[in-house]
Protein backbone atom coordinates (compact mmCIF):
# COMPACT_ATOMS: atom_id res chain seq x y z
CA UNK A 1 0.00 0.00 0.00
CA UNK A 2 1.40 3.02 -1.19
CA UNK A 3 1.04 7.00 -0.60
CA UNK A 4 -2.81 7.93 -0.25
CA UNK A 5 -3.70 11.44 -0.56
CA UNK A 6 -7.05 12.18 1.13
CA UNK A 7 -8.99 14.71 -0.97
CA UNK A 8 -11.64 17.19 -2.29
CA UNK A 9 -10.89 19.24 -5.03
CA UNK A 10 -13.67 21.64 -3.48
CA UNK A 11 -11.02 22.40 -0.66
CA UNK A 12 -7.79 25.44 -1.99
CA UNK A 13 -5.72 22.98 0.22
CA UNK A 14 -6.81 20.15 -1.48
CA UNK A 15 -6.09 21.83 -4.80
CA UNK A 16 -2.24 22.48 -3.72
CA UNK A 17 -1.50 18.60 -2.80
CA UNK A 18 -2.82 17.49 -5.68
CA UNK A 19 -1.01 19.88 -7.84
CA UNK A 20 2.10 19.64 -6.31
CA UNK A 21 1.88 15.76 -6.66
CA UNK A 22 0.48 15.48 -9.90
CA UNK A 23 3.13 17.82 -11.53
CA UNK A 24 5.95 16.05 -9.89
CA UNK A 25 4.84 12.98 -10.79
CA UNK A 26 4.53 11.22 -7.18
CA UNK A 27 2.29 8.55 -7.45
CA UNK A 28 -0.42 8.58 -4.87
CA UNK A 29 -3.38 6.70 -4.70
CA UNK A 30 -6.25 9.84 -5.21
CA UNK A 31 -8.70 8.93 -2.47
CA UNK A 32 -11.68 11.22 -2.92
CA UNK A 33 -13.58 12.66 -0.10
CA UNK A 34 -16.69 14.24 -0.94
CA UNK A 35 -17.14 16.89 1.89
CA UNK A 36 -20.59 17.49 1.24
CA UNK A 37 -22.05 14.05 1.31
CA UNK A 38 -21.61 13.85 4.86
CA UNK A 39 -20.23 11.69 7.69
CA UNK A 40 -21.31 8.54 5.87
CA UNK A 41 -18.35 9.27 2.88
CA UNK A 42 -15.60 10.71 4.81
CA UNK A 43 -15.38 7.87 7.03
CA UNK A 44 -12.21 6.83 5.10
CA UNK A 45 -11.16 10.30 5.74
CA UNK A 46 -12.22 10.59 9.19
CA UNK A 47 -10.37 7.30 10.33
CA UNK A 48 -7.12 8.64 8.81
CA UNK A 49 -7.07 12.06 10.50
CA UNK A 50 -8.24 13.13 13.73
CA UNK A 51 -9.08 15.73 12.95
CA UNK A 52 -11.93 14.86 10.35
CA UNK A 53 -10.41 17.19 8.09
CA UNK A 54 -9.26 16.73 4.50
CA UNK A 55 -6.19 17.29 3.25
CA UNK A 56 -5.00 14.19 4.83
CA UNK A 57 -2.12 11.88 3.69
CA UNK A 58 -1.36 8.17 4.53
CA UNK A 59 1.94 6.33 4.10
CA UNK A 60 1.75 3.29 5.06
CA UNK A 61 1.07 3.51 9.30
CA UNK A 62 2.03 7.54 9.05
CA UNK A 63 -0.66 9.89 8.95
CA UNK A 64 -0.90 13.32 8.62
CA UNK A 65 -2.69 16.60 8.43
CA UNK A 66 -2.39 20.25 7.70
CA UNK A 67 -1.08 21.77 3.97
CA UNK A 68 2.23 23.29 4.83
CA UNK A 69 3.32 19.98 6.48
CA UNK A 70 2.03 17.83 4.04
CA UNK A 71 3.63 20.12 0.99
CA UNK A 72 6.82 19.89 3.26
CA UNK A 73 6.61 15.89 3.37
CA UNK A 74 6.19 15.48 0.26
CA UNK A 75 9.03 18.00 -1.51
CA UNK A 76 11.42 15.77 0.96
CA UNK A 77 10.25 12.43 0.25
CA UNK A 78 10.79 12.62 -2.87
CA UNK A 79 13.42 15.07 -3.49
CA UNK A 80 11.07 17.45 -5.79
CA UNK A 81 13.51 20.24 -7.85
CA UNK A 82 14.98 23.17 -5.68
CA UNK A 83 12.84 25.67 -6.22
CA UNK A 84 9.61 24.46 -4.47
CA UNK A 85 11.44 24.96 -1.54
CA UNK A 86 14.94 26.13 -1.44
CA UNK A 87 17.73 24.97 0.25
CA UNK A 88 18.93 28.61 -0.04
CA UNK A 89 18.42 30.00 3.43
CA UNK A 90 17.30 33.46 2.46
CA UNK A 91 15.12 31.97 -0.28
CA UNK A 92 13.75 29.13 1.64
CA UNK A 93 12.96 32.31 4.52
CA UNK A 94 10.48 34.01 1.86
CA UNK A 95 8.71 30.93 0.98
CA UNK A 96 8.23 30.09 4.97
CA UNK A 97 7.08 33.80 5.49
CA UNK A 98 4.32 33.29 2.89
CA UNK A 99 2.84 30.16 3.92
CA UNK A 100 3.01 31.61 7.84
CA UNK A 101 1.11 34.78 6.56
CA UNK A 102 -0.77 33.01 4.18
CA UNK A 103 -3.28 31.71 7.22
CA UNK A 104 -4.59 34.48 8.64
CA UNK A 105 -4.73 36.98 5.69
CA UNK A 106 -5.44 35.31 2.56
CA UNK A 107 -7.07 32.27 3.88
CA UNK A 108 -8.99 34.15 6.41
CA UNK A 109 -11.09 36.01 3.48
CA UNK A 110 -10.73 34.00 0.34
CA UNK A 111 -12.28 30.61 1.66
CA UNK A 112 -15.82 33.23 2.90
CA UNK A 113 -16.29 34.36 -0.22
CA UNK A 114 -17.63 30.52 -1.23
CA UNK A 115 -19.83 30.28 2.03
CA UNK A 116 -21.42 33.22 1.63
CA UNK A 117 -21.89 32.91 -2.15
CA UNK A 118 -22.81 29.62 -2.15
CA UNK A 119 -23.10 27.10 0.78
CA UNK A 120 -24.41 28.93 3.08
CA UNK A 121 -27.82 29.61 0.78
CA UNK A 122 -27.45 26.25 -0.17
CA UNK A 123 -27.12 25.06 3.24
CA UNK A 124 -29.90 27.24 5.21
CA UNK A 125 -32.30 28.46 2.48
CA UNK A 126 -30.93 32.05 3.12
CA UNK A 127 -30.55 34.46 0.71
CA UNK A 128 -26.91 36.07 -0.43
CA UNK A 129 -25.39 38.12 2.80
CA UNK A 130 -24.48 40.69 0.51
CA UNK A 131 -22.73 43.00 3.06
CA UNK A 132 -20.90 40.16 4.56
CA UNK A 133 -19.82 39.82 1.53
CA UNK A 134 -18.69 43.59 0.88
CA UNK A 135 -16.71 42.68 4.72
CA UNK A 136 -15.14 39.78 3.00
CA UNK A 137 -14.28 41.19 -0.32
CA UNK A 138 -12.85 44.54 1.49
CA UNK A 139 -10.53 42.22 3.96
CA UNK A 140 -9.19 40.27 0.75
CA UNK A 141 -8.34 43.57 -0.74
CA UNK A 142 -6.36 44.54 1.77
CA UNK A 143 -4.26 41.04 2.05
CA UNK A 144 -4.16 41.36 -2.21
CA UNK A 145 -2.62 44.82 -1.38
CA UNK A 146 0.08 43.43 0.86
CA UNK A 147 0.70 40.50 -0.84
CA UNK A 148 1.67 42.42 -4.25
CA UNK A 149 3.27 44.76 -2.36
CA UNK A 150 5.36 42.70 0.34
CA UNK A 151 5.34 39.19 -0.80
CA UNK A 152 5.22 39.67 -4.50
CA UNK A 153 6.66 43.21 -5.29
CA UNK A 154 8.43 43.27 -9.15
CA UNK A 155 9.30 39.82 -9.14
CA UNK A 156 8.16 36.91 -11.20
CA UNK A 157 7.13 34.98 -8.29
CA UNK A 158 7.36 35.25 -4.70
CA UNK A 159 10.77 33.92 -3.91
CA UNK A 160 12.22 35.76 -7.29
CA UNK A 161 12.50 33.85 -10.62
CA UNK A 162 11.15 30.53 -10.30
CA UNK A 163 7.96 28.91 -8.73
CA UNK A 164 7.66 27.70 -5.09
CA UNK A 165 5.21 26.67 -2.85
CA UNK A 166 4.24 29.78 -1.43
CA UNK A 167 3.18 30.84 -5.15
CA UNK A 168 1.10 27.63 -5.47
CA UNK A 169 -0.43 27.70 -2.02
CA UNK A 170 -1.81 31.61 -2.93
CA UNK A 171 -2.99 30.70 -6.30
CA UNK A 172 -5.07 27.86 -5.36
CA UNK A 173 -6.80 29.82 -2.23
CA UNK A 174 -7.55 33.39 -4.62
CA UNK A 175 -9.30 31.04 -7.04
CA UNK A 176 -12.15 30.34 -4.64
CA UNK A 177 -13.27 34.31 -5.19
CA UNK A 178 -13.05 33.49 -9.10
CA UNK A 179 -15.07 30.14 -8.64
CA UNK A 180 -18.01 31.80 -6.88
CA UNK A 181 -18.02 35.16 -9.19
CA UNK A 182 -15.73 37.21 -7.93
CA UNK A 183 -13.06 37.70 -9.77
CA UNK A 184 -10.35 39.43 -7.78
CA UNK A 185 -7.86 39.13 -10.59
CA UNK A 186 -10.14 41.60 -12.99
CA UNK A 187 -8.50 45.07 -11.75
CA UNK A 188 -4.98 43.68 -10.95
CA UNK A 189 -2.72 43.59 -13.65
CA UNK A 190 0.06 42.77 -12.23
CA UNK A 191 -1.39 39.46 -10.00
CA UNK A 192 -3.52 38.64 -13.50
CA UNK A 193 0.34 38.05 -15.13
CA UNK A 194 1.30 36.55 -11.99
CA UNK A 195 -1.01 33.84 -12.07
CA UNK A 196 -0.22 33.22 -15.60
CA UNK A 197 3.34 32.02 -15.14
CA UNK A 198 1.97 30.20 -12.03
CA UNK A 199 -0.18 28.42 -14.54
CA UNK A 200 2.34 27.87 -17.02
CA UNK A 201 4.83 26.63 -14.32
CA UNK A 202 2.92 23.65 -13.10
CA UNK A 203 1.22 22.90 -16.45
CA UNK A 204 -2.26 24.35 -17.73
CA UNK A 205 -3.80 21.12 -18.22
CA UNK A 206 -3.45 20.30 -14.59
CA UNK A 207 -4.13 23.55 -13.18
CA UNK A 208 -7.37 23.58 -15.11
CA UNK A 209 -8.57 19.79 -14.25
CA UNK A 210 -7.54 20.24 -10.13
CA UNK A 211 -9.97 23.59 -10.77
CA UNK A 212 -12.65 22.29 -12.79
CA UNK A 213 -14.78 21.80 -9.62
CA UNK A 214 -14.82 25.05 -8.19
CA UNK A 215 -15.19 26.33 -11.40
CA UNK A 216 -18.62 24.91 -11.92
CA UNK A 217 -19.58 25.61 -8.50
CA UNK A 218 -22.77 25.82 -9.63
CA UNK A 219 -23.20 22.01 -10.49
CA UNK A 220 -23.11 21.99 -6.76
CA UNK A 221 -26.37 23.00 -6.24
CA UNK A 222 -27.78 20.02 -8.02
CA UNK A 223 -25.28 18.08 -5.94
CA UNK A 224 -27.79 15.72 -3.41
CA UNK A 225 -26.31 17.35 0.29
CA UNK A 226 -26.70 14.84 3.19
CA UNK A 227 -29.75 15.98 4.79
CA UNK A 228 -28.06 14.85 8.69
CA UNK A 229 -24.91 16.89 7.30
CA UNK A 230 -27.14 19.93 6.53
CA UNK A 231 -28.75 19.81 9.76
CA UNK A 232 -25.06 19.88 11.27
CA UNK A 233 -23.60 22.12 9.08
CA UNK A 234 -26.66 24.80 8.95
CA UNK A 235 -26.02 26.59 12.94
CA UNK A 236 -22.55 26.61 12.51
CA UNK A 237 -22.52 28.62 9.06
CA UNK A 238 -25.16 31.15 10.20
CA UNK A 239 -22.76 31.86 12.72
CA UNK A 240 -20.28 32.39 10.08
CA UNK A 241 -22.50 35.72 9.06
CA UNK A 242 -22.51 37.05 12.19
CA UNK B 1 26.08 45.08 11.91
CA UNK B 2 24.78 41.32 13.62
CA UNK B 3 21.47 39.99 13.97
CA UNK B 4 19.11 42.23 14.94
CA UNK B 5 15.39 40.61 16.64
CA UNK B 6 12.40 43.30 16.80
CA UNK B 7 10.61 42.46 19.79
CA UNK B 8 7.73 42.88 22.42
CA UNK B 9 7.70 40.67 24.75
CA UNK B 10 4.01 41.03 25.69
CA UNK B 11 4.01 38.98 21.95
CA UNK B 12 3.85 35.15 22.01
CA UNK B 13 5.39 34.87 18.92
CA UNK B 14 8.05 37.46 20.06
CA UNK B 15 8.76 35.43 23.40
CA UNK B 16 9.43 31.89 21.33
CA UNK B 17 11.49 33.85 19.20
CA UNK B 18 13.62 35.57 22.27
CA UNK B 19 13.62 31.76 24.36
CA UNK B 20 14.51 30.34 21.67
CA UNK B 21 17.78 32.46 20.38
CA UNK B 22 18.80 32.85 24.30
CA UNK B 23 18.63 29.01 25.18
CA UNK B 24 20.78 28.56 21.85
CA UNK B 25 23.23 31.38 22.24
CA UNK B 26 22.28 32.55 19.38
CA UNK B 27 23.70 35.99 19.73
CA UNK B 28 21.50 38.47 18.42
CA UNK B 29 20.64 43.03 19.30
CA UNK B 30 17.07 43.16 21.18
CA UNK B 31 15.29 45.53 19.25
CA UNK B 32 12.78 46.59 21.72
CA UNK B 33 9.04 47.68 20.09
CA UNK B 34 6.59 49.10 22.30
CA UNK B 35 3.20 47.89 20.89
CA UNK B 36 1.43 49.49 23.30
CA UNK B 37 3.57 53.00 22.28
CA UNK B 38 2.69 52.81 18.84
CA UNK B 39 6.23 51.86 17.77
CA UNK B 40 5.34 49.26 15.13
CA UNK B 41 4.10 52.14 13.45
CA UNK B 42 7.05 54.45 13.00
CA UNK B 43 8.53 55.17 9.80
CA UNK B 44 12.00 53.40 10.63
CA UNK B 45 10.43 50.20 12.07
CA UNK B 46 8.42 50.46 8.40
CA UNK B 47 11.91 49.72 6.79
CA UNK B 48 12.37 46.38 8.60
CA UNK B 49 8.59 45.17 8.23
CA UNK B 50 6.65 46.90 5.88
CA UNK B 51 3.80 44.86 7.78
CA UNK B 52 4.39 46.70 10.31
CA UNK B 53 4.49 44.29 13.18
CA UNK B 54 6.59 42.08 15.87
CA UNK B 55 8.84 39.99 15.57
CA UNK B 56 10.58 40.63 13.19
CA UNK B 57 14.52 40.28 11.90
CA UNK B 58 17.11 42.01 9.92
CA UNK B 59 20.37 39.95 9.35
CA UNK B 60 22.53 43.05 7.64
CA UNK B 61 20.31 43.74 4.60
CA UNK B 62 18.32 40.95 5.19
CA UNK B 63 14.70 41.00 6.97
CA UNK B 64 12.30 39.14 7.69
CA UNK B 65 8.77 38.80 9.29
CA UNK B 66 6.13 35.54 10.90
CA UNK B 67 7.90 34.16 13.68
CA UNK B 68 7.88 30.94 12.24
CA UNK B 69 9.59 32.00 9.63
CA UNK B 70 12.33 33.38 11.72
CA UNK B 71 12.96 30.34 13.63
CA UNK B 72 13.36 28.45 10.77
CA UNK B 73 16.02 30.29 9.47
CA UNK B 74 17.77 30.78 13.07
CA UNK B 75 17.50 26.72 12.97
CA UNK B 76 19.46 26.14 9.91
CA UNK B 77 21.72 29.90 10.39
CA UNK B 78 22.67 28.91 13.72
CA UNK B 79 22.37 24.87 13.29
CA UNK B 80 20.76 24.31 16.94
CA UNK B 81 20.33 20.77 17.92
CA UNK B 82 18.56 18.32 15.74
CA UNK B 83 15.68 17.72 18.07
CA UNK B 84 14.29 21.39 17.84
CA UNK B 85 13.62 20.48 14.19
CA UNK B 86 14.35 17.30 13.83
CA UNK B 87 16.12 15.85 10.46
CA UNK B 88 13.68 12.78 10.46
CA UNK B 89 11.07 13.35 7.93
CA UNK B 90 7.84 11.83 9.90
CA UNK B 91 8.96 14.09 13.07
CA UNK B 92 9.39 17.22 10.95
CA UNK B 93 6.56 16.60 9.50
CA UNK B 94 4.90 16.47 13.23
CA UNK B 95 6.49 19.77 14.17
CA UNK B 96 5.43 21.27 10.67
CA UNK B 97 1.82 20.04 11.62
CA UNK B 98 1.36 21.95 14.50
CA UNK B 99 2.83 25.19 13.00
CA UNK B 100 0.50 24.74 10.92
CA UNK B 101 -2.22 24.18 12.97
CA UNK B 102 -2.07 26.90 15.39
CA UNK B 103 -2.57 29.39 13.71
CA UNK B 104 -6.07 29.87 13.58
CA UNK B 105 -6.41 27.64 16.58
CA UNK B 106 -4.15 27.48 19.91
CA UNK B 107 -3.19 30.90 18.61
CA UNK B 108 -6.57 32.80 17.24
CA UNK B 109 -8.46 31.26 20.70
CA UNK B 110 -5.77 32.08 22.97
CA UNK B 111 -5.12 35.60 21.25
CA UNK B 112 -8.74 36.35 21.57
CA UNK B 113 -9.45 35.56 24.88
CA UNK B 114 -6.80 37.64 26.56
CA UNK B 115 -7.63 40.72 24.18
CA UNK B 116 -10.96 40.60 25.43
CA UNK B 117 -10.74 39.76 28.66
CA UNK B 118 -7.20 42.37 29.17
CA UNK B 119 -7.54 45.32 26.98
CA UNK B 120 -11.45 45.28 25.77
CA UNK B 121 -12.24 46.13 29.22
CA UNK B 122 -8.97 48.73 29.04
CA UNK B 123 -9.89 50.44 26.26
CA UNK B 124 -13.82 50.49 26.51
CA UNK B 125 -13.72 51.25 30.31
CA UNK B 126 -16.48 48.41 29.97
CA UNK B 127 -15.56 44.81 31.86
CA UNK B 128 -16.10 41.67 29.45
CA UNK B 129 -19.67 40.75 29.83
CA UNK B 130 -19.45 37.16 31.31
CA UNK B 131 -21.40 35.46 28.19
CA UNK B 132 -19.07 36.35 26.23
CA UNK B 133 -16.35 35.03 28.48
CA UNK B 134 -17.63 31.84 28.66
CA UNK B 135 -18.19 31.78 24.85
CA UNK B 136 -13.96 32.36 24.71
CA UNK B 137 -13.21 30.60 27.04
CA UNK B 138 -15.33 27.46 25.48
CA UNK B 139 -13.69 28.13 21.85
CA UNK B 140 -10.60 28.10 24.10
CA UNK B 141 -11.37 24.52 25.13
CA UNK B 142 -12.03 22.87 22.19
CA UNK B 143 -8.94 23.93 20.61
CA UNK B 144 -6.77 22.89 23.86
CA UNK B 145 -8.90 19.13 23.80
CA UNK B 146 -7.96 18.93 20.05
CA UNK B 147 -4.17 20.15 21.06
CA UNK B 148 -3.80 16.99 23.54
CA UNK B 149 -5.90 14.20 21.57
CA UNK B 150 -4.49 14.81 18.49
CA UNK B 151 -0.68 16.87 18.85
CA UNK B 152 0.48 15.85 22.27
CA UNK B 153 -0.85 12.61 23.12
CA UNK B 154 0.59 10.20 25.46
CA UNK B 155 4.17 11.61 24.46
CA UNK B 156 6.34 13.79 25.98
CA UNK B 157 6.38 16.06 23.51
CA UNK B 158 4.57 17.31 20.26
CA UNK B 159 7.17 15.33 18.08
CA UNK B 160 8.29 12.44 20.62
CA UNK B 161 10.98 11.89 23.08
CA UNK B 162 12.42 16.21 22.70
CA UNK B 163 11.26 18.97 22.65
CA UNK B 164 10.86 21.06 19.48
CA UNK B 165 10.07 24.50 18.23
CA UNK B 166 6.36 23.10 17.83
CA UNK B 167 6.49 22.28 22.34
CA UNK B 168 7.74 26.22 22.59
CA UNK B 169 5.67 27.92 19.91
CA UNK B 170 2.49 26.43 22.00
CA UNK B 171 3.30 26.88 25.34
CA UNK B 172 3.79 30.59 25.01
CA UNK B 173 0.29 31.26 23.12
CA UNK B 174 -0.63 29.16 26.15
CA UNK B 175 0.22 31.36 28.41
CA UNK B 176 -1.14 34.45 26.92
CA UNK B 177 -4.92 33.47 28.36
CA UNK B 178 -2.98 32.49 32.18
CA UNK B 179 -2.01 35.19 32.17
CA UNK B 180 -5.07 37.09 31.49
CA UNK B 181 -6.78 34.70 34.37
CA UNK B 182 -7.47 31.84 32.99
CA UNK B 183 -5.85 28.85 34.89
CA UNK B 184 -6.06 26.29 31.95
CA UNK B 185 -3.74 24.34 33.23
CA UNK B 186 -5.28 23.44 36.68
CA UNK B 187 -7.64 20.84 35.82
CA UNK B 188 -5.43 19.44 33.04
CA UNK B 189 -2.68 17.32 34.57
CA UNK B 190 -1.22 16.11 31.49
CA UNK B 191 -0.65 19.60 30.01
CA UNK B 192 0.87 21.31 33.11
CA UNK B 193 3.31 17.81 32.99
CA UNK B 194 4.12 19.57 29.53
CA UNK B 195 4.76 22.41 30.20
CA UNK B 196 6.93 21.78 33.22
CA UNK B 197 8.75 19.78 30.55
CA UNK B 198 8.95 22.38 28.66
CA UNK B 199 9.99 24.62 30.58
CA UNK B 200 12.98 22.75 32.15
CA UNK B 201 13.57 22.17 28.38
CA UNK B 202 14.40 26.15 27.43
CA UNK B 203 15.61 26.92 31.34
CA UNK B 204 13.38 28.46 33.54
CA UNK B 205 15.00 30.88 35.00
CA UNK B 206 14.78 32.41 30.88
CA UNK B 207 11.26 31.43 30.32
CA UNK B 208 10.26 33.41 33.67
CA UNK B 209 12.30 36.33 32.67
CA UNK B 210 10.34 36.15 29.10
CA UNK B 211 7.27 36.17 30.40
CA UNK B 212 7.80 38.45 33.38
CA UNK B 213 6.07 41.01 31.53
CA UNK B 214 3.24 39.21 30.05
CA UNK B 215 2.49 38.02 33.38
CA UNK B 216 2.48 41.79 35.06
CA UNK B 217 -0.20 42.53 32.21
CA UNK B 218 -3.07 43.37 34.97
CA UNK B 219 -1.08 46.63 35.93
CA UNK B 220 -1.42 47.59 32.29
CA UNK B 221 -3.32 51.00 32.66
CA UNK B 222 -5.44 52.81 29.48
CA UNK B 223 -2.68 55.50 30.24
CA UNK B 224 -0.19 52.87 29.04
CA UNK B 225 -1.58 53.02 25.58
CA UNK B 226 -0.50 55.38 22.81
CA UNK B 227 -4.24 57.43 22.42
CA UNK B 228 -4.35 56.76 18.09
CA UNK B 229 -4.02 52.80 19.14
CA UNK B 230 -6.71 53.10 21.70
CA UNK B 231 -9.42 53.62 18.72
CA UNK B 232 -7.65 51.33 16.47
CA UNK B 233 -7.85 49.05 18.99
CA UNK B 234 -11.25 49.64 20.13
CA UNK B 235 -12.38 49.06 16.41
CA UNK B 236 -10.52 46.04 15.82
CA UNK B 237 -11.95 44.11 18.86
CA UNK B 238 -15.33 44.90 18.26
CA UNK B 239 -15.28 44.08 14.94
CA UNK B 240 -14.19 40.60 16.29
CA UNK B 241 -16.66 40.42 19.03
Amino acid sequence: MGLELYLDLLSQPCRSIYIFARSNNIPFEFKHVELFKGPSNSEGAGKVSLLKKVPALKDGDFTLAECTAILLYLSRKYNTPDHWYPSDIQKRARVDEYLSWHHTNIRANAPKTMWIKVLIPLFTGQPLASEKLQEVMEGLSTSLKQFEERFLQDKAFIIGSEISLADLVAIVELMQPVGVGCDIFEDRPRLREWRRRVEDAVGKELFFQAHEMILNIKELSNIQIDPQLKEQLAPVLMKMLK
Amino acid sequence: MGLELYLDLLSQPCRALYIFARSNKIPFEFKRVQLAKGQHKTEEFRKVNVLMKVPALRDGSFTLAESIAILLYLVQKFKTPDHWYPSDLQKRARVDEYLSWQHVNIRAKGSKLFLSKVLLPLITGQPLPPEKLEFLTEELNVVLKQFEEKFLQDKPFIAGSEVSLADLVALVELMQPVCAGYNLFEERPKLAEWRRRVEEAVGKKLFQEAHEEIMNVKNLTADHFAPELIENFKQQLLKQN
